[in-house]
């Protein structure tokens, strides 16, 4: 099948006005008499609230309202129904530095901050949870009474028969990875503008990647009929998982415009977005796997404990992901999975790309990797043995119904330096003997005693969670497409979320296909929940969702316009296709000619009377509209019945998965122990590139988080809760010195259940890039890493460890 | 107590009542309505700000809007010939070294500067110069590419003239 519009580099739909300055994000945003917010945060980790007294801030001149607990009422909310643990401000407790005590609308963020500053609350404070890792030990006090022992949710999986084949691997080995709380680090920080109108509907700007969800939390936690709530989502600079929770921000400048009747505005300073947090967990992880002595994988025990801070938030999502994102892309018959989510006294974690998987996917990976050494074999080799193939069924009845596992790893091979720089077990042994004797001290600007390696990892993940966040028949995303009276435009309505991956392009280049029209022809707007209903940007399900709802709200558009002439001109229906914006006919030449000279008494006084020698797609699409009225197209998408019976059993699936393959190659340097990444060559199983320079744009995007985490990120806390580096100099992401040289091969397999074959690259494509850095890392010097982020200093004591005899 | 500043932005005259202690960024996003300098961070740590002073990229977040008087002040806002994309920008938009969009004005307007004082910076020059400009989406990749696009535009284009 060949296409005029997708699988092409098409600029993105909004790059122009995002080069120029003219997109509007949230707060670009302005609308008169707009009152700031300000939120007062707790000073401290853990305390019960014995009083808040706001008279003085009241008194301020400038100050319109504000906002306690008591005011905003004991309703809970969250994410999953089933752990609703949140009140739009704390009523009893606090349970993090940062968590939300009172709010203020004032003239100005100076009035309103200095408001804040003048609310006195007398704590009893309690003592702190602040180690996920001891959080459920018994004399641990109590964060929550409906979580005992701290364990907000549990887990425990057995697929297959791990305890009858355990006797029969020749291999066995365990290995734990621990991990840090990381912040998403998008570069637009929250930003909310709430307004009603004078029927008392609340009309929300904010930069969230879940306009639904957002509105369904609203009209729940304020009491308002969620027909009154209206959420828009404008350009949103990024968001990577944090932005697809509802924030306190969102709910009490709600609060205070339906309070003061003034729209109210709130931008997060960037501490506050590391307070407000629902970044990635931090995780325990501990892997048992056995092999065959020829390397088929046999099974997998595994054990993990993720500390979620103070509230459930997506968590629930994540303990289950974090253990069904084992099931593939190997062959794996027997696991087993026991993990705990606990709660701590620490910024309450959610989703962030890679949702849950990515920690395990590294400690599964760079075990694979210690396996291959220890059975004497090439981990690329080891890798392909154990690759599913589409078709195939995952041991927690996950359906790969297209899987390019295969060809991805076989593209890195093939295209990095994988044969010629790989070690084997005595060359690594090799380097240890000749480990520089004493580390000199990092100011000399590093020795020259540097070491090369590379590492290779997998991974996949969904293509689309294979149902929503709570209980629902509901469609997961309906688009409505509407063709202009005068032919010459075609308006995509959806609620889908373009937070900067450019889902507002895709939706343009299916709909210009579809409809044989150029990509110019094609406005997309998006983002509101008044358009269509649309989940939300997170578990990759954006291109295939809104993607088949908007494929097949074009083609309703198309066989509404087909028809209308092949009934105007009495021919049949299936000889008419539309190429290059005009109608043509499989019999030869069409006669149009009475289409024509209607269009052209209709056309009178304009300039642009059509004179190509075939009809065009604006005078099919005007006749239809004189015999139909408007051309409305709608299309919907809702998963099939995915996954198993057993408990938690809709956690993972989807109706595709993404799967990808990459090799890192690295150079550290021995005596300061710091990690140069040199190159990376990925290649991702994206079913079919609907745009090529995006999917590659999120493969590139996908590494450099990924070689953040492995290398630097880490949300660092102080003995009493407080964030010591909640700032983007001292919280350390990618720059462009950092970075290596990226080579990314797109894998296209066509997916069955993927509009034109299309899947996942958002997610899946972060999975195999920190154990393929910490594979490369061992390649490079002999050291495991078993903690992340593998910093210099920790670098550095690994080597010195090494050393000992 | 409020004082009166004449800036000049993007070649035209303004004249604003602020605070002395109003930063740049500020005074264009809130004071002008020129919201294409975004803020990211308030602390000179992402870039997204970057105007250039004189044509050097500056943090205008760092900066108070009574300092940038008397300097001329390019915001991205004023980089595009009308309707006409400067090259960076035409680039920017054909290599897709946008995703989001927030870092995008500050790149450009640093990347502007770079082929003004180099119109053939090597890969490394380039991530250089674009080291204090955070982009959390693109790995900056594809920024990269589009800045050496952008660079072999201008030489072609040079030489034409």
């Amino acid at each position: 099948m060949s296409y005029k519009i997708l699988n092409t580099r098409a600029p993105r739909v909004d790059a122009v006005d995002k080069v120029t300055g003219k997109a509007q994000y949230t707060d670009d945003l302005s609308r008169p008499g707009t009152l700031r917010c300000a939120i007062l945060h707790s000073p401290i980790a853990h305390g019960r609230i014995l009083n808040i007294d706001t008279s003085r801030a009241e008194k301020l001149p400038g100050v319109k309202a504000v906002v306690t607990g008591k005011d905003a009422g004991d309703i809970r909310y969250g994410v999953s129904p089933a752990r609703y643990d949140e009140t739009i401000l704390c009523t009893d407790k606090v349970r993090y530095v940062g968590d939300e005590v009172a709010a203020v609308a004032a003239v100005d963020l100076d009035t309103a901050l200095e408001a804040v500053s003048l609310i006195a609350v007398d704590y009893d404070e309690l003592p702190p949870v602040l180690d996920g890792s001891k959080a459920m030990d018994e004399e641990q006090p109590q964060i929550h009474e409906k979580y005992k022992r701290n364990i907000c949710a549990e887990v425990h999986w057995k697929f297959g028969e791990v305890d009858s084949v355990e006797k029969l691997a020749d291999h066995v080995r365990t290995d734990t990875l621990t991990s840090k709380m990381q912040d998403a680090a998008f570069l637009e920080p929250q930003s909310i503008l709430a307004e009603f109108d004078n029927t008392g509907r609340l009309t929300m700007y904010s930069s969230t990647q879940a306009p639904h969800y957002i509105q369904r939390t609203l009209a729940m936690a304020l009491k308002i009929p969620v027909e009154k709530v209206r959420v828009i989502k404008p350009a949103v600079g990024g968001g990577f998982g944090p932005k697809a929770s509802c924030s306190t921000a969102e709910l009490v400048t709600s609060l205070l415009a339906m309070k003061t009747g003034r729209p109210v505005k709130m931008t997060f300073d960037r501490e506050q977005v590391f307070l407000h947090s629902r970044a990635r967990h931090q995780f325990w992880h501990t892997m048992t796997t056995g092999v065959k002595k020829d390397g088929t994988l046999l099974f997998l025990k595994h054990r993990c404990v993720l500390d979620g801070g103070a509230y459930a938030s997506f968590g629930i999502a994540t303990v289950y992901y974090a253990g069904s994102m084992l099931g593939g892309p190997y062959r794996l018959k027997h696991m087993n999975y026991d993990g705990y989510r606990v709660v701590t006294n620490k910024p309450a974690c959610g989703a962030q790309r890679g949702h849950g998987a990515v920690i395990a996917r590294a400690c599964f990976e760079t075990q694979l990797d210690m396996i291959a050494e220890e059975i004497g074999m090439d981990p690329v080799e080891l890798r392909l043995k154990n690759v599913m193939e589409a078709g195939e069924t995952t041991c927690n009845e996950l359906y790969m119904s297209s899987l390019g596992m295969r060809e991805c790893i076989e593209a890195v091979r093939d295209k990095s330096k994988w044969t010629q720089s790989w070690r084997k077990k005595d060359e690594i042994k090799k380097i240890l003997g000749s480990l520089p004797s004493s580390p000199s001290p990092p100011s000399t600007g590093g020795g020259d005693k540097k070491a090369r390696g590379i590492g290779v990892a997998c991974g996949f993940f969904v293509s689309g969670a294979g149902y929503p966040i709570y209980r629902s028949q509901t469609y997961h995303a309906t688009v409505v497409t509407r063709v202009s009276e005068t032919g010459g435009f075609a308006i995509v309505e959806s609620g889908a979320a373009d937070i900067g991956q450019g889902s507002d392009t895709v939706l343009a280049m299916i709909t210009a296909e579809v409809l044989g029209i150029p990509l110019s022809d094609v406005k997309v707007i998006s983002g509101d929940s008044d358009l269509s209903v649309d989940l939300g940007a997170y578990s990759s399900r954006t291109t295939l969702m809104a993607g088949h709802a908007c494929k097949e709200a074009a083609e309703d558009c198309r066989e509404q316009i087909l028809g209308a002439v092949a009934n105007r001109l009495g021919v049949d229906r299936d000889d008419l296709y539309i190429e290059d914006a005009l109608v043509k006919s499989r019999k030869g030449r069409l006669d149009f000619s009475p289409i024509r000279e209607q269009f052209t008494l209709e056309h009178r006084g304009f300039t642009d009377i059509p004179d190509e020698e075939a009809l065009t797609f604006r005078e099919a699409a005007r006749i239809a509209f004189m015999e139909k009225g408007s051309i409305v197209g709608t299309g919907k998408y809702k998963p099939p019945k995915l996954g198993g019976s057993f408990k938690g059993a809709t956690v993972g699936t989807s109706p595709a998965f993404g799967c990808s393959a990459q090799i890192a190659e690295v150079e550290v340097d021995l005596e300061t122990g710091e990690v140069t990444v040199l190159r990376v060559t990925g290649a991702h199983d994206c079913g079919f590139a609907i745009n090529r320079t995006q999917v590659e744009g999120q493969m590139q995007g996908s590494i450099s988080m990924g070689m953040g985490e492995a290398l630097m990120e880490e949300v660092i806390y102080d003995s009493c809760g407080n964030i010591v580096n909640s700032n983007l100099a001292e919280y350390k992401i990618p720059t462009a010195l950092d970075m290596p040289s990226l080579h990314s091969i797109i894998v296209e397999t066509h997916e069955p259940h993927g509009p034109f074959g299309a899947k996942e690259v958002g997610e899946g494509a972060i999975m195999p890039t920190i154990p393929a850095i910490l594979n490369a890392i061992r390649q490079a010097t002999g050291v495991k890493i078993t903690e992340l982020p593998a910093s210099p200093e920790r670098i550095v004591m690994e080597l010195e460890k090494l050393k000992q005899p | 107590m409020k004082r009166v500043v004449k800036l000049r932005v993007n070649g035209l005259e303004y004249e604003v009542a602020l605070e002395p202690r109003r930063t740049l960024a500020e005074t264009l996003r809130y004071d002008l309505g020129l919201t294409g300098t975004k803020i990211g961070c308030r602390i000179g740590d992402c870039g997204a700000c970057t105007v250039l002073l004189d044509g050097v990229p500056s943090f205008s977040c760092l900066v108070l809007a009574v300092e940038a008087e008397g300097r001329e002040i390019l915001t991205i806002e004023g980089v595009a010939d009308g309707g006409r994309l400067h090259p960076v920008q035409q680039s920017f938009v054909e290599v897709g070294a946008i995703q989001c969009g927030f870092c995008t004005p500050g790149m450009v307007l640093t990347a502007l500067a770079l082929l003004k004082d180099n119109p053939d910076p090597t890969d490394a020059q380039i991530r250089r110069a674009i080291s204090g400009n955070l982009c959390r989406c693109t790995g900056y990749q594809k920024i990269i590419e589009a800045i050496k696009d952008a660079a072999r535009r201008m030489r072609e284009k040079q030489g034409v003239l």
